[in-house]
């Protein structure tokens, strides 16, 4: 009896998120179908889940010739990964130096951390143009990458995670002769493998899913990321050949998709708790 | 004179040593040079700018211009007598008022479900999640086509169950609406993984002292216990969605260019096209500056949440 009677709220409980579920991932689910296609099938008055005639090699091998989709790829991975290295390269000795040196005018700095987070970085982009127009990098990488090489919120994480590393790990390395740049990337940055791969997981996917600031800088092909190609492919396509252009958006967000279903836990970490800015 | 005797009198004391001391010295000049690039980076790519877009949203600036001149509030007044600005401020805080609301109830909604029962929950927490990482142009882009007036699967689905499709994303009285659902697909799961946390942290002892004190059914388990426990998550939920969903530009740029007749028009698409596609940069920078006053009022906010946050616990 009372079995019985805690199996329908159970029941209940997996058909309502399993509907919800299907309909939140209707979107992926209808690209993909849709990049399986061929166009008779597409345009169709009738809804139809599978194709009748599969057409995915058609339709994929379209998306990577008509346009240079592998190089967007290509785009996204450089300026993904310089940006992650320089955020860390730049962001981990300055929170090393705010939470673990003494010195004069720290609070200073910390407060100008604190300050710059409350930056949004919309609100800069007119100026930050005209800055890279005037040095002439605009269509470039830099352009895409040196806006973001400051990361305050970075050296703000690692500084709270810094702080918990405890003062006898520093002092021993000192006294083992290590300088402080050494005790930054020997020392400090080993302990704080969880707190960098969690702002890595944000910093990578937010950069790759970036679409203002390209838009923004860029007006050469060759430097498109993928979120700025996949449109591009759009509007020369002109809303006719839905097949390849949804071929196209599967390839660019399945990166992303494919490291999350493998590391969902990270991702989700990474993205909430250090999203929270 | 205070200022410069009491350090040394309290290192002395201290230390007493000067070898020590003079390490300590070393040691603050190393801490400038490691601190120095993130500094300098933070000045030209962050602090410079903000003051940049101030003082320019008072100039006449237009790029490529040889030279402007400084015209006081005019760009303010110039964007306050603007029907378009006043129109893109309305939608946008219209947007944000759909979005907030309906990514919180279905963030809570599903974060119940799931902390209800113990099966797949990791499952769940994982498909609710997607969109908040998927690239959302590659998405907006699988949207249109769902929302084509013809052959997209959303006037398919109405029509078979015998209700008249729409032309969603041309029509002044859908466009807004459907950006804003489809803001809302794409935040509520990063609410749910807020509210999971905070569902997770409320002590069981609460719920067991509420049922010794009659508290029987679900929902007054919900209004009495878990409701005013997850108040401070609540509000921080609030803020940050606030926060984003007043950023929103990809899909108005791609899906309806703030049309029809600027019935999508919001606050960061009008800077757009005021200041790359006009190049109008000074006026850009007015409606920069009115875009960064909305912000810094939210994160204030978020700030006096996280702090009221931290109290509780």
């Amino acid at each position: 009896m009372s079995a019985r009677r805690a199996l329908v709220p159970a029941v209940a409980r997996h058909v309502v998120l399993l509907c919800g579920g299907v309909l939140v991932l209707m979107p992926f689910i209808w690209m993909i179908v849709t990049s399986l296609k061929p166009p008779e099938e597409i345009f169709l008055d009738e809804i139809r889940w599978w194709p009748e005639r599969l057409y995915a090699v058609e339709n994929y091998s379209a998306a990577f010739s008509s346009a240079p989709l592998a190089h967007f790829l290509l785009n996204g991975v450089i300026v993904t990964v310089s940006i992650f290295v320089l955020q860390v390269l730049i962001a981990l000795p300055a929170a090393y130096a705010l939470a673990k040196i003494r010195f004069y005018g720290r609070q200073v700095v910390f407060g100008l951390v604190l300050l710059c987070i409350l930056i949004p970085p919309h609100a800069i982009a007119v100026p930050l143009f005209l800055l890279f127009y005037q040095i002439g990098i605009l269509n470039s990488y830099a352009a895409l990458v040196v806006p973001f090489i400051i990361s305050v919120f970075g050296i703000f994480l690692m500084r709270q995670f810094f702080m918990s590393v405890p003062d006898d790990l520093v002092d021993a390395a000192r006294m083992d002769g290590l300088s402080e740049l050494a005790i930054v990337w020997r020392v400090m940055l080993p302990t704080a493998i969880p707190a960098v791969t969690a702002f890595g997981i944000f910093s990578v996917v937010a950069h790759w899913n970036d679409y203002f600031w390209p838009l923004i800088v860029l007006n050469d092909l060759d430097y498109y990321t993928p979120p700025l190609g996949v449109v591009a492919f759009r509007n020369q396509e002109a809303g006719t050949d839905y097949g390849p252009l949804m071929a196209a958006a599967t390839v660019i967000i399945a990166p992303l998709i494919i490291a999350f279903l493998i590391a969902q836990r990270r991702f989700i970490e990474g993205i909430t708790f250090t999203g929270l800015k | 004179m205070v200022e410069l005797v009491l350090p040394l009198r309290r290192s002395a004391a201290v230390t007493g040593s000067r070898l020590r001391q003079s390490r300590a010295r070393r040691r603050s000049i190393v801490a400038y040079a490691l601190s120095t690039p993130a500094l300098a980076l933070m000045l030209l790519l962050l602090i410079g700018p903000v003051i940049t877009v101030v003082i320019m949203s008072l100039t006449d600036y237009q790029l490529g211009a040889k030279s402007f001149a400084f015209i006081g509030a005019d760009n303010y007044v110039e964007m306050f007598d603007d029907r378009v600005f006043w129109k893109s401020l309305t939608n946008t805080l219209i947007y944000v008022a759909i979005v907030v609301p309906g990514s919180l109830l279905l963030g809570l909604g599903v974060a119940l479900l799931i902390e209800a029962g113990t099966g797949l929950r990791a499952f769940y927490r994982a498909v609710y999640f997607v969109p908040v990482m998927a690239t959302l142009i590659a998405m907006a882009i699988s949207w249109e086509f769902m929302l084509h007036p013809e052959f997209g699967l959303i006037n398919l689905t109405l029509e078979a169950l015998g209700i008249p499709g729409e032309n969603w994303l041309s029509d002044g009285d859908t466009v807004l609406p459907v950006l804003a659902v489809i803001g809302i697909w794409q935040l509520f799961g990063f609410n749910m993984v807020l509210f999971l946390a905070g569902l997770v942290s409320i002590p069981r002892q609460l719920y067991e002292a509420a049922a010794m004190d009659g508290a029987a059914s679900a929902w007054s388990r919900f209004r009495l216990v878990t409701w005013p426990q997850l108040g401070p998550v609540t509000l921080f939920v609030v803020v940050i969605s606030g926060i984003r969903s007043f950023q929103v530009f990809d899909t108005v740029h791609v899906l309806s260019k703030g049309g029809p007749n600027k019935a999508s028009e919001v606050l960061l698409y009008t800077m757009y096209a005021e200041g790359f596609e006009f190049f109008r940069s000074g006026y850009a920078a007015a409606v920069a500056v009115v875009f960064l006053v909305f912000v810094l009022l939210l994160t204030l906010v978020k700030t006096w949440a996280v702090e009221r946050q931290v109290h509780y616990q």
